[in-house]
This record gives C-alpha cells, structure tokens and sequence, in this order.
C-alpha cells in the first residue's frame, strides 16, 4: 500500500516539468496552486486510472488461476485481449467517424465475446484448462489475423493510432477514464470478497468440491463472468496491458499464501503498483519518446513466462 | 510402396494445374494459350506482360514458400515430438519480422538484400531459443507447454515490433503489407536472391528425413540406435531456420501452412517420414496456391493479404487438434 503511494508520488513529481514532492502533495490536498493543472488534470488521473486498470486485471488473472487451478491462466493468456483489440481496431479503421470515448464499450464487448466463445468451444462435458489454454491461443490467432488485415487498409493515422492503443498505452488518460471504471470495481470487489470462500474451494478436485455442495459448472460460469468484467473493463481503458495479470496473483501467493479473501486484495495492489510502475518507468527511459506501458509490461513479463514453464511442474 | 508413388505423382500434377490456374486467373483472365505463348513467342502485349511479370513470380513465390512452410513444420514437428509445432507458433516467423523492422529502423533503407539477411538472422535467433528452452529445464517440456512458451515468444517479438513502429510512422507506412503475408508485388529479383538459401534448405529436408524418424522415437531410443542426436537435431534446427526464414523473407509470416500441412501429410502418407516430408512439400505448395487464388476472390475490390487467409483457415484446424488431443489424454 505504502508502497504504492510513493510510485504514486513519483507519478506525479516527474514528466517533462518536475514538480517539488511537498508542494505535489499540497496540489492535491487543497486542489489549487501553480502546479493545478500539470498534477490535478494530467498526472493524477493518469496514476489513477493505471491503478484502477492494474487491480482489475489482477483481480481477473487471480480469479483465473483458481478457477483454472493454472498458474498459467491470466486475461492475455485465454485470449481476451486480443478479442478487445480485434474489436477496437475493427472500429477505429471501419468507422474513422466513431468517437474515441465510446471505444471502452466496444472493447469490453470484444472481451466478452472473445471469452464466451472460448468458454463455447472448450465445453465438452465439462470445460478443461489446456483445452481453454489452447483454444485461446487459436482465437489469438485468429484475432490477430484480422487486425493485420484492417491495419492493412485503413489509413495511416488511424493505424498508428490504434497500434498505439494496442500496445496497451496510459497517455493521455483523464478523469473521463478513470470515473467510469471505478464503479465497475467498487461493486464488484466487495461482491468478489464475499464469495472468496467459495473461490477457495475451487482449490480443491472436482470430486470434494462437488462433495461440499458447491454447484460447480454455475460458480465456475459466475466467476469467470466477473473475471471477464473486471479484465474487460480494464482493457477497454487502457487497452491490452499483457502479463500483469499473470505476475500480480503470483506475487500476492507467494505473500500471502491462497486464501483467497487476503489474496485478492494484495494481488489488487501489486497489480495497480505494477502498472504505474510500467507507465512510469514507460515515460522516463526514453523520454522524450514514451514506451507505451503495455509494451513494458510485455518486457518484463515475458521471461518470467518462460522462468514459469521452465519450473512448473503441471501441465 | 506402389501406391504412395502414384499418389506423390497425383499430387504433382494437382500442384502444377494450381500453379497453372494461379497465372491464369485473377482479375484480368488469361487464357492457357497466351500463358505458353508468353514463355515460348514472347510479343510484347498486355497479357503476356501480366504473365511474365506479375503473375508467374506470384505463383512461383507461393509454390516455393508454401513448400518450404510445409517443410519447416515437419521438421518441427518431428524434432519436438509436439503435434502443435509450427513455425508460425515458436516466434519463427516474429522473430524474422523483428528483425526486419529493425534492420529497416537502423538503416533506414527497405532493400531487398536487407530483407533477407535480416530475416534468416531473425528467424535463426528465435529458433535457437527455442530449441533451448525445449531442452532445458526439469526434463522436457510437454507439448502444451512449449505451445504457451511459443505463444509468449510472439507476444514479446510482436510487442516490441510494435513498439518501433510506434516510434516510427514511416517504416509502419511501408511494412504493414509485408507483416500481413502476402505474395503480391514480389519481384523475381528478391526471388532469385532467396532461391538458393531455400533449395539447400530444401534438400537438407529430404536428406535428414529417414533420420526424422529416429528422432521420433525420443532421445534415448535414438542414441541407442546409434545416432548423433545432437548433430542431428542441430541440423533439423538449421533447416527450419533456412526454411522458415527465407519464406519469411518473400512473402512475410504466413501462418499456419507449417502446422496445417504436417497433418495433412501424416493423414495420407504415415509416419515414415521419408514419405511425409515429399508428401508436405507438394501439400503446401499446393494449400498456398489455392489460398492465394481465394485471397483475390473473396472480397472484389481489394485483396486479401493470403496471410489473412491462411491465418483464417488454420486456426480452426488448431482448435480442433486442442479438442481431439484432450480426448487422446
């Protein structure tokens, strides 16, 4: 926590005009000064939405593993990423016209269609999770060949700007970004918590879980339909931010251990650390040029993929 | 023995009336008269320009790529005892794009001899990774788990694609096309630049097939058959890269021919892969031919990059093969 506001802090005393720590805090207790505008209105919403969109795909990558019993399960993996891209670029390049602030609505529809028809196609009596693994990779693919054909005929400007949005960017992101996505998380994290016990009994086989009475097929649906809202809702604002939602949940076990009621919430944490982290880290390394926080992300999250498949034993 | 013949010789010619209806048609017919005149009477009209210059290196490009696709995915199939390898899905095919981006950044320059170069560079890099991750670690990986290593390979080689062309609008301008797969525009030039890199490839792929089989049985199977398994797979690696990279290098990643094709072949010829690798190479040649005449017909005023196409139809093969190899297990 403590943690997290310092990078917050960082956010918002470095950029191309720094502004003195003290006097960044004093901005935003009293919300007037001579730094109002550059902290308030650019910085500030900026962190925050990053935050929000880190928690939420924390919380999505936790729930995924569980349900999944995969620690290599996260909203990329199964393919709702590329499912809210394909829907986006399909927009941005079909109907130049559309406005850029409805775009969050068509992403989250690409996310949910993406995820049912995954959940579809991997039902045989049950669903199985490297069958989802792999049929996800397929979508992937196959969404990833539709976008190279748009950016193939659309204009070059709306291209760069929806390969922009593609590698996952926070530039630009104000208060307009940040408002709508909260609700999706203070309503539905409580709603989460008061299911993590039942979330935990997923820990367990099939067999027992059934044993305890748990509706098994229903809770898995339900849980992967709030994992679907909360990676959708984060896509949708900041567009496809890779692996935090892989890294988050497993920093929060190694803390915290499994139970889910004390995971969640740090893996929410980490994960909104981890985005402003990437964001900022993004704005600094090059700067001037900024490094879109997706791709940051995708630079550290990568290996640690490959140091997972190398060390797990499942599968 | 008898019948596998026959059916590689029924295979040739389906290839070659491909190849065939491959210059012929299009937007602009033409008919099988002026094809032969073109080559044999060349008089310099319209048509047999079309022929010369546009059509004939298309088809040549799609028989050779699709050939060598085929080919590259045997072979990885065969190396990684994994029914879902492919080029397209081990960051081959990125790995060569990667490196073009970032040859064309550098430089600044789009020529041809870049290409290439960089592209077999590229695809060299990311499949000697490969390789070692598929042989390191607690034992070895499990088909499935080299499939995510592989899909987390072309995430990170497409992100930080991405990211280049963000910073660069112009080379983004001029390599979008490529990216897609496609054969059109190709010149014979680029074409005869790559050929021989290709057909060593080529013949490095028949030679080491009744070696493929060995390989096939696990390592110390082989090695107690008396192989150099490491020799061997070393040379596998060097023919999916020569493969893989100089197809990438013409045509631009085209996906799904490698994973696709080896099926197909297995399902007509077997496992002997002397037989599967001839059997894949006429197969691919032939798939990308026919993608490629689709790719100018299903939409009428543009054409389809046959990436796009081949992408299209071969993911749904991927997701079946997930569904069949779970009920296997």
């Amino acid at each position: 926590m403590s943690a997290n506001l310092v990078i917050l802090l960082l956010h918002l005393v470095t950029g191309a005009r720094s502004v003195p720590p003290l006097e960044a805090i004093r901005t935003v207790l009293s919300g007037s000064g001579e730094y109002a505008f550059t902290v308030m209105d650019l910085r500030l919403p900026r962190a925050m939405t990053g935050f929000l969109v880190g928690c939420g795909l924390a919380l999505s990558g936790t729930i995924l593993q569980v349900i999944t019993r995969n620690p290599l399960a996260s909203p990329g993996v199964i393919g709702l990423n590329s499912g809210a891209a394909a829907a986006v670029v399909a927009v941005m390049i079909l109907v130049p016209t559309f406005p850029m602030s409805r775009l969050p609505f068509i992403a989250f529809g690409g996310a949910a269609a993406a995820a049912a028809l995954i959940y579809i196609l991997s039902w045989k009596k049950g669903t199985s999770t490297t069958r989802m693994l792999l049929i996800g990779i397929g979508i992937t693919a196959m969404a990833g060949s539709l976008i190279t054909y748009w950016l193939t005929v659309g204009g070059i400007f709306r291209v760069t700007q929806a390969s922009i949005w593609m590698a996952g960017s926070l530039y630009g992101r104000t208060w307009e970004h940040f408002w709508p996505l909260l609700p999706w998380l203070v309503i539905l994290f409580p709603l989460l918590l008061l299911l993590a016990r039942t979330l935990d009994i997923f820990q367990l086989a099939d067999e027992s879980a059934l044993g305890l009475g748990v509706r098994l097929e229903l809770m898995r649906g339900l849980f992967l339909l709030l994992a679907v809202a909360f990676a959708g809702s984060s896509v949708a604002m900041a567009g496809t931010i890779a692996f935090v939602g892989l890294m988050a949940p497993h920093m929060a076990h190694y803390l915290v251990g499994s139970r889910s009621h004390r995971r969640l919430p740090i893996a929410a944490l980490l994960g909104g650390l981890l985005v402003m982290l990437a964001d900022l880290a993004g704005r600094l390394i090059f700067s001037p040029h900024e490094i879109p926080a997706g791709l940051m992300t995708v630079l550290f999250g990568a290996p640690y993929m490959f140091y997972l498949l190398l060390r797990s034993r499942t599968l | 023995m008898k019948t596998k013949i026959i059916g590689l010789i029924i295979l040739f010619i389906l290839v070659l009336l491909a190849f065939l209806l491959s210059i012929s048609i299009g937007v602009v017919s033409i008919p099988f008269r002026s094809i032969v005149d073109a080559f044999w009477s060349f008089d310099g009209s319209r048509e047999q320009l079309i022929v010369r210059d546009v059509r004939l290196p298309r088809a040549l490009v799609a028989l050779v790529v699709g050939c060598s696709l085929a080919i590259a995915g045997c072979v990885m199939q065969a190396l990684s005892r994994n029914d879902l390898a492919g080029p397209e899905l081990f960051g081959i095919n990125y790995g060569a794009a990667l490196a073009i981006v970032i040859a064309m950044f550098v430089s600044g320059s789009a020529s041809t001899y870049l290409f290439a170069s960089s592209a077999l560079l590229g695809a060299a890099l990311a499949g000697i990774f490969v390789f070692l991750l598929s042989s390191l670690g607690r034992g070895a990986l499990t088909p499935i788990k080299l499939v995510i290593a592989g899909s987390t390979m072309n995430l990170l080689l497409a992100s930080i694609t991405q990211g280049i062309l963000i910073l660069n609008e112009q080379s983004l301008d001029t390599i979008r096309f490529w990216l897609a797969g496609s054969l059109t525009g190709r010149e014979m030039e680029t074409f005869w630049k790559v050929l021989p890199i290709m057909a060593i490839g080529l013949i490095g792929g028949l030679l080491i097939s009744k070696h493929l089989n060995i390989i096939r049985l696990g390592e110390e199977m082989a090695q107690g058959l008396g192989q150099h398994v490491f020799y061997i797979k070393a040379l596998c690696v060097a023919v999916v890269v020569l493969l893989a990279g100089s197809s990438v290098a013409i045509a631009g990643p085209i996906g799904f021919i490698g994973l696709a094709v080896s099926h197909l072949a297995r399902a007509i010829a077997g496992h002997d892969y002397r037989w599967t690798i001839p059997y894949a190479a006429g197969a691919g040649s032939l798939l990308l031919l026919l993608a490629d005449i689709g790719a100018r017909f299903i939409l009428p005023e543009q054409e389809i990059p046959v990436g796009v196409v081949t992408a299209f139809l071969g993911a749904p093969f991927l997701i079946y093969l997930a569904q069949r190899k779970e009920r296997a297990t």
